[in-house]
Order: C-alpha cells, then sequence, then structure tokens
C-alpha cells in the first residue's frame, strides 16, 4: 500500500504537477501550468466530494459530536450541562470502568495471540499438504466460524458452557469430571471461556488469511532451503514468519481491535457477569449511554476506547512499515 | 516520501478546523429546552370519538395482553383501531425516551421507570384525567409509585403512568416436595421458612430454585430486606427521596440473610449462569422445593405442576405480623405529543373499568386489575394458582403492604449494580453489608449526577 501513491488530493498539488495534469498543453508557459493544474486540483476535489461527504457525515461528524458531548452531563434528550473534564476524571478514577479497560485488554490474549498463532501452525500445515480435496475441505471448515455472526455464537457457546452443556459433557466422557463447572458462571473462568468464543471466531480468518499471504512467497525460497538442508522449523522463521510479516500485522490490528472493542459475545453470553468479572468497555459504554441515559460519560469512555485502540495500534502498522522498507 | 510534509501540513490545517469547528459546537450545548408543556394542554373529554382513529402502543415482546385487549376494544368500538409496535424489553426500555422525544411518538408506551421523562416534558400528565374519571376511587397505594413530583420524586405529584393489571409478587412451594419431607404446609414466619430450607437441603432437595444472570435473584433478595427494613425509608429510597439511603440497618440485615443462604448451600450452584426462562422451567420440572417470583407465572406453574404447587406471601418475621411484598402496575405511560390524548386515556379507563376487559386482564397476565375496589373481581377457577394471587393482591392491599420493585429505582441500577453485586453476594464473594454499601455508592452517583 505505502509504495503507491493514494489517488487524491496528494498526487494534484499545484507544486507536484502530475504528468497526466499537463498531458494537454504542448507549450507550457509557467502561468498555463499553473492553472490547467489548479483546475485538475478542482476536477480532483470534485470528484473526491461523494466520498468526502459520506466520510464526514457518517465518521467525522459523529466522532465530533462524541468528543463534545463527552464534555456534558446530557441524558441524550433534555437540557445539557458544561462539566468540563468530570466524565474523563471519572473514567479513569472508577474501579468498575478501568476492570473493564483492563478485561480488554486481558482479551487480547484469545482474540489476538491465540487465532494469529494458531493461524500460524494451521497455515503451514495446510500448506504442505497435497493440494485436494482434503486440503480444501479442512480450510472450509477452519473458515466456517468467520460467517456465524458474533452475537449468535455468544449465544451458542453459552449452551455449551453449561452445567450440563456440551463442554462438561465430553469434559465428563473422558474422565475429567472433576474439572466440569458452568464456566460462564466462574469467576476465574468466565473471562478465558468468554475469550475462547473469540478465538474459536477469529482463527479461521487468520488461517485463510494466512494461507493467502503463504502462496505470495517464492517458492524457489523453499526449494532454496531445503537443498540447504533446512527442517521444517528452520523453513518456518526463515522462510514463512518474515515473509508473512505484512499478514501478521493487518491480523494483530484486526484481531487487536475486534479485543478491545468486543461487545455482542459478551452481551449474548454472560453479560459482563458473574459480577463484573467479564465486563468490557464496550458493554459498558452501552449500559451507560442507553439504560443510565448518561450519554455525555458513555461518549467521554468511547472516546478513551478508541484513543487507547489507537495507541495499541498504530505501532503495529509503523512497525510492519518500517520492517518492509 | 518526497511529499510527506506537505499532507502532514495539510493534516495540521484538518486537525485546525476541526478544533474550530469543535469550539463553535461547543458554544451551543446539545439536546432541547424542556418543552413548556402548559402550552399543548388538551382539552379533556371523557366522551370517545366517533371518528375513525389509529392508536399507536409500543409495548414489550412476550406481552400478549395488549392485543387481546386492543381487540375486544375495536370489536365494542369499531371506529377504534390499534397500531402495536413490540421489542424487547431492554432494547424497548433503552430507547424510550428517544420514541417519546420524536415527532411521531407512540400514543401509549410500556414505561418500567419514568426516569427523567417527565422533567424532559415527554409524558403526559394524567391528573386532569384523573378528576374528570373520578379515579380518586382506585386505591392510592396503587397509583402513588405512578406519580412523580416536579422534582423528580416519584410517590406524590402528578400522575404519570397507569398499569394494565397490577403485580404482585410471593413464594411458590412444590406441595409434592414438601410432603416428601414431611413439610405440612407454608411457613408463617421466616424463621420457619429458614427451618423449611434446612429441611430440604438435608434431604437432597435443592431449597431455593433461582437464577441471577439476568438479576432475578433479587426477588429473593429484596422478599427478604422487606422483612426487616422499615418500609416507608425502602420506598422513600426507590422513589428517589432526596437523602433517601438503601445502606438501612434493615437492608444490610435481609442482605446478610441472603449471604448467609448462600453460605449453607441453598441456591443453586450455577446460579449465576441461570436466566429467568431457565430457573423458570427447572422449578416447572419439580426442581426445587420454593421459588420466588409473581403472579404472572402462576397459570405456567399451574399447568406444570397441577396440584402439586401453591402460591403464598413471604412470611413476616413475627407470626400474624403483616406482610410486605413487592407489586408493580406494568406501567404504562402516554406521550406528551400523543395526537389522541382524550382516546387513548379513555382506552386505559375502560381496561381499569369494563368486565370483559378485566376478565383479560386476569385470565391472561393473573394480575389484578386494579381500579375501583368495590368493581366486581374477574371470575377464577376457584382453588387456582391465579385465585390464590388475587386474593394475596387483595390482602396486601388491605394491610398497605405493597412495595415497589428495587430494580425500577432508577434506569440504570439493576443493570449497572444490583445485578453484578447480588452475582457477588448468592457465591458468597461479598457480605451483605458490602452489598447494601456498594448499591447505595452506585446509586448516589446516578441520582447525584
Amino acid at each position: 500500500m505505502t509504495s503507491r501513491p493514494a489517488i487524491g488530493p496528494d498526487v494534484l498539488t499545484p507544486g507536484d504537477t502530475p504528468a497526466s495534469a499537463v498531458a494537454g498543453s504542448r507549450t507550457p508557459r509557467r502561468a498555463t501550468a499553473i492553472a490547467v493544474a489548479r483546475r485538475a486540483t478542482l476536477v480532483g476535489w470534485a470528484l473526491l466530494v461523494p466520498a468526502l461527504l459520506a466520510y464526514v457525515g457518517f465518521v467525522i461528524w459523529p466522532l465530533i459530536q462524541g468528543v463534545q458531548y463527552s464534555f456534558y452531563d446530557w441524558n441524550g434528550v433534555g437540557v445539557a450541562t458544561w462539566v468540563g473534564f468530570d466524565n474523563y476524571l471519572r473514567v479513569f478514577t472508577d474501579p468498575d470502568l478501568l476492570g473493564a479497560i483492563r478485561n480488554a485488554f486481558l482479551l487480547i490474549a484469545f482474540f489476538t495471540v491465540i487465532p494469529v498463532s494458531v493461524g500460524l501452525v494451521l497455515a503451514t500445515l495446510i500448506r504442505s499438504m497435497k493440494a485436494g480435496a482434503f486440503a480444501s475441505i479442512s480450510q472450509t471448515i477452519l473458515f466456517l466460524p468467520q460467517i456465524i455472526p458474533l452475537a449468535a455464537a455468544g449465544i451458542a457457546w453459552s449452551w455449551m458452557y453449561a452445567q450440563t452443556g456440551a463442554v462438561n459433557q465430553i469434559l465428563s466422557g473422558v474422565g475429567l469430571g472433576w474439572i466440569t463447572r458452568s464456566w460462564l458462571a466462574d469467576y476465574t473462568t468466565a473471562l478465558p471461556a468468554v475469550g475462547l468464543i473469540g478465538s474459536w471466531v477469529l482463527t479461521g480468518l487468520c488461517t485463510v488469511l494466512l494461507l493467502t499471504g503463504i502462496g505470495k512467497i517464492d517458492v524457489s525460497l523453499y526449494e532454496a532451503i531445503r537443498l540447504d538442508g533446512a527442517g521444517w522449523w528452520r523453513e518456518f522463521f526463515t522462510i514463512t514468519l518474515p515473509g508473512l510479516r505484512q499478514e501478521i500485522a493487518v491480523l494483530v490490528t484486526l484481531t487487536v481491535i475486534a479485543a478491545l472493542s468486543s461487545f455482542d459475545i459478551i452481551y449474548t453470553s454472560t453479560q459482563g457477569g458473574p459480577g463484573r468479572a467479564t465486563l468490557v468497555p464496550g458493554l459498558s459504554i452501552f449500559r451507560i449511554g442507553f439504560t443510565q441515559s448518561d450519554v455525555g460519560l458513555a461518549s467521554a469512555f468511547g472516546i478513551v476506547l478508541m484513543v487507547l485502540i489507537l495507541i495499541v495500534v498504530l505501532p503495529i502498522q509503523r512497525l510492519s512499515r518500517t520492517e518492509s522498507r | 516520501m518526497p511529499s510527506s510534509r506537505r499532507p502532514a501540513g495539510r493534516r495540521a490545517i484538518a486537525l485546525g478546523a476541526l478544533a474550530v469547528v469543535g469550539v463553535v459546537l461547543s458554544a451551543c450545548a446539545p439536546g432541547a429546552a424542556a418543552p413548556d408543556t402548559s402550552a399543548d394542554a388538551v382539552d379533556v373529554s371523557t366522551e370517545l370519538t366517533s371518528d375513525e382513529v389509529t392508536l399507536t402502543i409500543a409495548d414489550e415482546t412476550g406481552f400478549p395482553v395488549t392485543d387481546k385487549l386492543t381487540e375486544e376494544f375495536t370489536k365494542q368500538h369499531p371506529n377504534v383501531t390499534f397500531n402495536i409496535t413490540r421489542d424487547t424489553f431492554q432494547n424497548l426500555t433503552a430507547n424510550a425516551p428517544k420514541l417519546l422525544a420524536s415527532s411521531t411518538p407512540p400514543d401509549l408506551i410500556r414505561l418500567p421507570t419514568l426516569g427523567e421523562t417527565v422533567k424532559d416534558g415527554l409524558v403526559l400528565d394524567l391528573d386532569p384525567y384523573f378528576d374528570a374519571y373520578g379515579w380518586d376511587a382506585w386505591p392510592a397505594s396503587q397509583l402513588a409509585p405512578l406519580r412523580m413530583s416536579e422534582d423528580g420524586v416519584r410517590g406524590s405529584g402528578a400522575l404519570y403512568q397507569l398499569g394494565l393489571g397490577y403485580s404482585i409478587t410471593g413464594i411458590y412451594m412444590n406441595t409434592a416436595l414438601a410432603d416428601q419431607l414431611g413439610i405440612d404446609g407454608p411457613p408463617a414466619t421466616m424463621a420457619e421458612l429458614e427451618e423449611d430450607l434446612a429441611t430440604a437441603k438435608a434431604g437432597g432437595v435443592q431449597p431455593i430454585m433461582a437464577g441471577d444472570k439476568d438479576g432475578v435473584v433479587n426477588f429473593v433478595t429484596q422478599a427478604a430486606m422487606n422483612q426487616y427494613a422499615d418500609k416507608d425509608e425502602f420506598m422513600a429510597w426507590m422513589f428517589n427521596e432526596p437523602g433517601a439511603t438503601y445502606n438501612t440497618e434493615g437492608n444490610t440485615e435481609g442482605a446478610e440473610l441472603i449471604r448467609r443462604w448462600a453460605d449453607e448451600g441453598y441456591f443453586p450452584s450455577d446460579i449465576n449462569a441461570l436466566d429467568y426462562f431457565t430457573f423458570v422451567s427447572q422449578f416447572s420440572d419439580g426442581g426445587a422445593l420454593f421459588t420466588f417470583n409473581g403472579n404472572w407465572e402462576a397459570a405456567n406453574y399451574q399447568a406444570a405442576l397441577g396440584d402439586d404447587v401453591t402460591f403464598f406471601l413471604v412470611p413476616p418475621i413475627e407470626e400474624g405480623g403483616d406482610h410486605v411484598a413487592m407489586g408493580a402496575a406494568n406501567s404504562f405511560s402516554v406521550a406528551a405529543k400523543s395526537q389522541h390524548k382524550n382516546e387513548i386515556v379513555y382506552f386505559l379507563n375502560w381496561i381499569h373499568t369494563d368486565p370483559v376487559a378485566r376478565q383479560i386482564i386476569v385470565d391472561v397476565t393473573g394480575a389484578s386489575p386494579g381500579g375501583d375496589p368495590s368493581l366486581a373481581l374477574p371470575e377464577v377457577e376457584s382453588g387456582s394458582l391465579i385465585e390464590k394471587a388475587l386474593e394475596m393482591s387483595a390482602q396486601i392491599g388491605e394491610e398497605n403492604g405493597q412495595v415497589d420493585f428495587m430494580a425500577n429505582t432508577t434506569a440504570g441500577i439493576y443493570a449497572g449494580s444490583i445485578i453484578p453485586e447480588s452475582q457477588l453476594l448468592v457465591t458468597s464473594q461479598i457480605t451483605g453489608a458490602e452489598f447494601t454499601e456498594r448499591v447505595q455508592k452506585f446509586y448516589e452517583s446516578e441520582v447525584g449526577g
């Protein structure tokens, strides 16, 4: 992405006139060149307007409004009172809200670390299989969870995690009856149990994306390292892993965002319980904003969550870019 | 990148522009000033129009009584038809203020908590109709929770809601299991109730069936608190009177009792994984000696358990003492911006007075129809749980022992505090004192903030 200049105003600046903009003028005097370039700039901007309007209307404007609301005490309907940074102060001092942020970061282990690592292993294994029915069937099965809505996955898994659910039946079946419990009602297992639902959903996506990434790696590199006598591990760390850096960066970005902004799985499986063991910012914001009708505090928490996600995700982006050069 | 400086400069300009917009925006606060409700006062009429009108109702899903009532009303008054939209309880309560504030609000809306809708001028003051229809003959204690003062305190002030049925809660007992354990009848005191729980536990029977995934164990928690707490003090808190507190000796004593029951193992071990429907069906399957629930399940339990079930009020501490029980109107409000105020209030009055409508309320919900106590009560099968429920309603009315559900105290307190803290309480993670302390703290942040 970075090696190609983006299409848009960046390429059509007056001082940086692209060839296409002046292609029509055979004897370009400087003034006409600038005029032509100006017109091209205008046309460029005009072409951008529809997309820009949509972007401003549906992303930028709500964001500005969110920032504005976060400085008010407002129930969403009545009169709003300016409260300055009070809402932000509450986000950073309320132990319940801080607990929600902590839980979201713990979920990264299940939404990012597990799916990406398992995806790497599975993708490498599938690559080493002979292309054929078995490989494509495995791919399809692994990808299947991805087409199930997260909300539905949350409900289905909460049945499986129940006292009499499939998970406990299997555990009892293999002689692990002593370990069975109501997984989502237990304070120590609820968060990992919910996290594993995320792992289950996201592993398929990671595997498929990493597989396409592996497909782009030059086969001759694999041949070369084989000739040098390298084994599976050597091949994995020397060829596969570096070759997948871009894909891994994309996946880590996507899954970290999924972890930090998680809502649907939690909403349908535990509602944040037991106690506040699985409370996450997404659910908290929803409740504060729509149940408690405290739009100001909900907005402030939303802005804080956005900043947190940016703080985590932007370095990952930068890292993958600089290393690829 | 050679052009890297330019976008950076432009970004700065863009950010600057955003900042300017932000400053301009912050000069005007979001939201609208409270509308002047006195301006659009209606000409109150108790005569039903002869014009063709369609009334709209926003109700929760799984609440078929409005279907039956509107069907009957249209049969009696063919010029009035209804359009009912439904959403889940949670979605409806979350969206209610926005629905009411819209330019085309529903005429009638299910509204469990008034919250700030009165302050924002969204719901109709029914007092003019109270006088016109003569509702002063109705039990004042039943209507008190539906009133709200200008300061947002419930219990007094103008009437903003009416109930489609008035519920009552108590204890259901599986009499087959009771016989098996040698328990010969409903307990008369809290001490006897505790003895029965111990007997059940010793006899290998689940003492209490309750679920707390969605907070319903609070029927049990509040039932215990009701017996220890000063009723008026407790109600003052639920009505948001200034300075009222949840952290009282009586409430804490009730919460400590629940903690003790949790320690004794009287609740299901996976209580925090059981939602309402699961624990209701487990009691229906004969899964426990007792369950704490309301009249609305009477017909279901009767159908499932036949003669093996009875329903009674939570016993007082002293034998022969007055009973205290949660009960509430299935409350509905009229939108302040409704175009058919007279018609929809006529419909509400009709529900409380028409014999067929009152029969529908009892048959479909098992709740008391409310209204003038001198009106004939609907006919119910003798000896049925619904008959018991109506008797319990009448008894609580006589003893003046009805209290609201603490979940209705504020819009956010149930999901934000009572559910998570009770999940900790019933699994012995916090003490009763910590429970009342934490709920009060949340209450202060919500009411004060």
